[in-house]
């Protein structure tokens, strides 16, 4: 809970009118983005709860989390007129409100879908905004994670096999690179396994590239802190 | 280098090192990120320039926030000005200009510096850009001003959260307003003991404020309040350089600030369950709210 900064007391720099249901919005969907990949989206769509269901349209929470999703911060003046700018990009969206009190008072579910057509979403992430502007992703296509974006990130999904963790936090290892803490989670034993692992320095091109030679992971994505 | 986390081991370092606070606040910035304190202070800067910025924008408006309720207040207060002489001097309708324009620029999606929360945000730099333009102090005094209240923040939230939800509104518009206080002593001259004391009779003064905003948002009491908490720290500033002690110290007010803000019933923070939030205006204009969200 402690603040150890001052720039925590007199920042961030952001479009109000809240710190947890604006800016905190904006950057989920940042963290969202980055999830989803390098590509922008055809068509997403959000579920609010709770108090973000509630209070998010007098919040601009809609427009923040969109806004994330464009790739803009929370400074970004252009989230004001985050839905029109979307639909100018041909990003389609819709947003759901929903009442859920097993989840946090301000919580999301964003769901990308690749091509505009698509029925079978590619990403589905869940978030909460913490307050304070401070967010965590908790899940990923149903895996279990605890992405806050204060660390850079690798995040892998990949196939269940003994020795996996090892191949993977060896090759980091190897560059000298410091974890600072990792969440895994798996559907069952053999089956499909998520791994997000902080990181104190990032990843270089060629560590993520050594990553990548490993057959079993299907996903990969290096989410580095921006300031 | 440890970081203060009161109030008394703040004082006793300026006194010991013959330091102000704002080259303490600097020095540990320094230390914690890792950067020279002239990093530090153009990052200072950065806030202070969004500061300055969202009250020229602010200034400038009067439309109104996405639920109606707030907005155009500023343009009223700046066109009564020019009509009227007012009761107090040109710093005191600086104050309230400023911070008027700042909440509403906060309200209707403008960009405003958190501080230390969105909804309170138009206190500390009402108060310091206030008083700095009618005396016309360097922008660097405006930056030793923030970096003090900076530090009075960043020492009142390593013991509570500042947080409507936690605290009540204490902790967002009142931690604010001691803050500002703060700033606007380093700003005319006073010193370490000066400021410390400053803080304790403005927090001590606020203590109990509640958080019922109307239909959850930060608008009503949120916006008007700010200007009201502006001028309650310049009161605080002016007993604290005129040497009027605090007969609870610092320290102790905050103690208490987490303690009331405990006691607080949840239904008053930031829950919109009780207080202004269930007033039968309250309740007609959520009703109508609630229509346009769900649609």
């Amino acid at each position: 809970m402690a603040n150890s900064s001052i720039f925590d007391i007199i920042t961030p720099i952001m479009v109000g009118p809240s710190s947890s249901h604006t800016a905190g919005a904006v950057r989920i969907g940042l963290l969202a983005g980055k999830i989803f990949g390098s590509n922008r989206p055809q068509k997403v769509h959000f579920k609010l709860y709770n108090s973000f269901a509630k209070t998010g349209k007098g919040h601009g929470t809609d427009k923040g989390l969109l806004s994330g999703v464009l790739g803009f911060n929370v400074d970004d003046t252009r989230i004001k007129n985050a839905l029109d700018i979307a639909k100018e990009l041909g990003v389609k969206y819709s947003f759901e409100y929903a009442e859920d009190y097993n989840r946090h008072p301000n919580s999301v579910d964003i769901i990308f879908y690749g091509r505009e057509e698509d029925d079978d979403a590619q990403i589905r992430v869940s978030a909460d905004s913490l307050g304070g502007a401070k967010v965590v992703i908790t899940n990923i296509n149903g895996y279990q994670v605890n992405l806050r974006g204060d660390y850079h990130t690798l995040l892998l999904i990949y196939k269940d096999k003994p020795g996996m963790i090892y191949r993977v936090t060896t090759l980091i290892q190897d560059f000298d690179i410091n974890i600072a803490s990792m969440t895994c989670d798996r559907e069952a034993k053999g089956h499909n396994a998520s791994m997000s692992i902080c990181l104190d320095s990032p990843l270089t091109e060629d560590i993520i590239n050594s990553i990548k030679t490993i057959s079993e992971i299907y996903l990969i994505r290096n989410i580095e802190v921006t300031k | 280098m440890k970081p203060t986390t009161t109030f008394a081991e703040l004082a006793e370092l300026c006194q010991k090192t013959n330091k102000k606070i704002y080259e303490i606040a600097q020095e540990e910035e320094s230390s914690l990120l890792e950067c020279t304190e002239q990093n530090v202070r153009k990052r200072v800067q950065e806030t202070l320039k969004a500061m300055q910025e969202a009250i020229n924008e602010g200034l400038k408006s009067d439309e109104k926030s996405a639920s109606k309720m707030v907005g155009a207040d500023c343009a009223k207060l700046k066109k009564y000005y020019e009509k009227n002489e007012g009761l107090f001097s040109q710093p005191y309708q600086n104050i309230i200009k400023y911070a008027l324009a700042t909440s509403e620029q906060n309200a209707r999606m403008g960009k405003i510096a958190a501080c230390p929360t969105a909804g309170a945000c138009g206190i500390v730099p009402a108060a310091m850009i206030g008083i700095g333009t009618y005396l016309k102090v360097e922008n660097e005094i405006l930056i030793n001003a923030l970096l003090t209240a900076g530090i009075i923040g960043r020492i009142i939230s390593e013991k509570t959260a500042l947080a409507g939800a936690v605290g009540g509104c204490q902790s967002e518009c009142g931690v604010a307003s001691a803050m500002a206080a703060g700033a606007v002593v380093e700003i005319l001259g006073g010193n370490a003991e000066q400021i410390i004391n400053a803080v304790a009779l403005a927090l001590k003064n606020i203590l109990g404020l509640v958080c019922d905003p109307i239909a959850g948002l930060v608008e009503v009491p949120c916006v008007k309040r700010n200007p009201f908490l502006a001028i309650h720290a310049l009161t605080a500033a002016e007993l604290a350089l005129a040497d009027i002690k605090s007969f609870v110290p610092a320290d102790e007010v905050v103690d208490v600030l987490k303690q009331i803000g405990a006691l607080m019933s949840p239904t008053l923070k930031e829950s919109a369950q009780a207080g202004l939030a269930t007033t039968p205006s309250a309740i007609k204009i959520t009703e109508e709210l609630n229509k346009t969200c769900q649609k």
